[in-house]
């Protein structure tokens, strides 16, 4: 399996006014910008993650009020190996945004952006049940599609499309579970998996 | 045992000390038109808290994309928003285009257009006659579901197939137009709508749907955009925002048409709004039909699509170009990208992410589901139980999109 190749490397020159801006306004933060196909893009370091997607919002030059996507990149074998990403919109002034930050595999942790756009809450969680991307100061990080006692992180490239989970014991959910589990044991039909 | 009644407050005046009852609905109940589970706080009739679950058609749409060539990924874009398949077809295929960086004739571009209200419209007939079904309304269902088969008929005029289309290429169209079909879309159509003018009449102005429907589910605009609620949900509180409009794709910049809004925000106006999306997709389907040009289907490309066998049987070039194809796929240059359709019920992305080989390494769909329906909670908050249902049903979430 080849590592996916790094794109921030492309089209180095972008000239887009907003992207300039950032790039000025967060000297050390911004780490690369492209517009790959009419798609501004922005690399930022990942410890400010927080700060320039507050930034994004409340600027007037940039009003993101949108955040409509997070998700992650497994780029296995370079180093950071994943990248999270957000994609942004902005109603008023009707433009959009990628913003990347690359993490390393050993510290798979970034700031959670709900205090800035409460429509992150599912979206982090998504991407840490597929990634185990830990996104701190979310309310609530749990698995959102899979169950707890899922092993692993599927979406990640060493993850086998063909792997199987464990088999899970049933969970206690009432007692009326509990007698129907306990019939069906003394029938011969096993425990519950 | 005694009654004791202290001071004024008697036994019978005096609220009942209750723990708040958690109940639990789904994740198959009858009345919810989509696969989750909402687990309920209640004060009496009242709901203090929920928390909603999804994941219940959790399918791992992105690993099985990832592992396949980009042609593969096509089938399962039908069986994200399996109400609107069209859509989703489109929507993809039109990220890898992008990849490439290729633009598809002027035809298939007005059938794409088509394709999609049709498919805009079987979604919201399936919205609004399921809503209506689940608030106990039977009729309107039938009569909704009598409109989407006209809708079918289309989809399978176009592609042979009534549900799972896999109709959209990337780079062209699985065929050209089948004869006569403009007239047939057209007898289709109207006929969907004059059905649904009985549904309309039914339940508009009805009381008992208007009670249910009135003053519910209402969150202000403010909150909804900070959830990233797109599409109806949004619209109906009062914001204008669809993709059509705002960055046009396809050829919406040509077509003439309105972007329905509502002002309450509430579940009656989610109804309204989406009832003029139908009028308005026939609008648009009736000038798509009429501007329709001629011409080619498919771009000119031999990285993406199969070159004329009277070609590749004599000549080396389209012969080595077919071969490579059908082995290796196609292979779109190294980059990303982000395109945004105008699914039925909010903003469809796709983020794609190419390294230049036959597989995507990343294949991310934005699902206009999932947003919305992670605003169920707020929506609920302080509501009778009972107001579930018509918000759910406006929520219209699809399983298979908002779980992939």
């Amino acid at each position: 399996m080849s590592a996916g190749q790094d794109l921030t490397q492309e089209s180095a020159a972008a000239e887009h006014p907003l992207l300039e801006r950032l790039r000025e306004h967060f000297a050390t933060a911004v780490v690369a910008t492209h517009a790959h196909r009419d798609d501004l893009t922005v690399q930022v370091a990942p410890a400010s993650i927080l700060e320039i997607c507050t930034f994004l919002r409340d600027d007037p030059d940039c009003a993101f009020d949108f955040l409509m996507d997070v998700t992650a990149v497994d780029y296995i074998g370079s180093v950071p190996r994943f990248e999270v990403i957000y994609h942004l919109y902005s109603l008023r002034k009707n433009h959009r945004l990628r913003v990347k930050a690359r993490v390393a595999e050993e510290d798979l942790r970034i700031a959670s952006v709900t205090p800035v756009w409460a429509g992150a809450n599912w979206l982090e969680r998504e991407t840490y049940d597929m990634y185990g991307v830990h996104f701190e100061g979310h309310p609530d990080l749990r698995r959102i599609y899979l169950y707890e006692e899922f092993q692993g992180h599927p979406l990640r490239k060493d993850y086998p499309k063909e792997k199987r989970q464990p088999l899970v014991r049933g969970r206690d959910v009432g007692q009326g579970a509990a007698r129907r589990a306990e019939e069906r044991e003394r029938e011969g039909y096993g425990r519950w998996q | 045992m005694k009654a004791t009644a202290a001071g004024s407050e008697s036994s019978l005046t005096r609220d009942l000390h209750a723990e708040p009852m958690q109940i639990q609905m789904g994740p198959s109940h009858p009345s919810t038109h989509g696969t989750l589970k909402i687990t309920l706080q209640l004060d009496g009739e009242r709901i203090v808290d929920s928390d909603v679950e999804v994941g219940y058609l959790h399918r791992g749409f992105e690993k099985e994309c990832e592992s396949g060539e980009y042609y593969q990924a096509i089938p399962y874009t039908d069986r994200l928003n399996y109400a609107s398949p069209m859509i989703n077809n489109v929507g993809y295929c039109l990220a890898v285009e992008k990849l490439f960086g290729v633009t598809v004739p002027l035809r298939a571009q007005y059938m794409r257009t088509i394709a999609c209200e049709l498919s805009r419209m079987s979604d919201h007939f399936t919205c609004l006659g399921a809503g209506a079904l689940e608030l106990a309304a039977l009729t309107p269902f039938l009569y909704c579901v009598q409109a989407r088969e006209h809708m079918y008929d289309l989809h399978e005029a176009l592609c042979g197939a009534r549900v799972t289309t896999n109709y959209v290429r990337i780079g062209g169209m699985q065929s050209d137009l089948p004869p006569g079909f403009a007239d047939l879309c057209r007898q289709k159509v109207a006929a969907a709508l004059a059905l649904f003018a009985d549904v309309d009449a039914l339940l508009t102005k009805n009381p008992i749907f208007r009670d249910r429907m009135e003053g519910t589910g209402k969150l202000p605009a403010e909150t909804l955009i900070g959830y990233g609620v797109t599409g109806p949900l949004l619209r109906a509180a009062g914001v204008p925002l669809d993709v059509r409009r705002a960055q046009p794709y396809l050829v919406y910049d040509r077509l003439d048409f309105d972007v329905p809004v509502g002002t309450a925000g509430d579940n009656y106006d989610r109804y309204l709004v989406r009832v003029e999306e139908l009028r308005q997709s026939a609008r648009i389907i009736e000038q798509a039909l009429r501007d329709l040009p001629d011409g080619a289907v498919d771009v000119d490309d031999p990285r993406l699509r199969l070159p004329p066998k009277g070609r590749v049987f004599n000549r080396m070039e389209e012969l080595i170009d077919q071969f490579k194809l059908v082995t290796e796929g196609i292979r779109p240059p190294a980059g990303e990208v982000y395109q945004a359709v105008e699914g039925a019920n909010g903003e469809l992305g796709f983020y794609l992410v190419s390294n230049g080989t036959g597989s995507p390494w990343k294949c991310r769909c934005r699902s206009p589901s999932f947003s919305n329906t992670q605003a169920l909670r707020d929506m609920i908050r302080g509501a009778l139980l009972a107001d579930v249902v018509p918000t759910f049903d406006m929520i219209n979430m699809i399983g298979g999109e908002c779980d992939r």
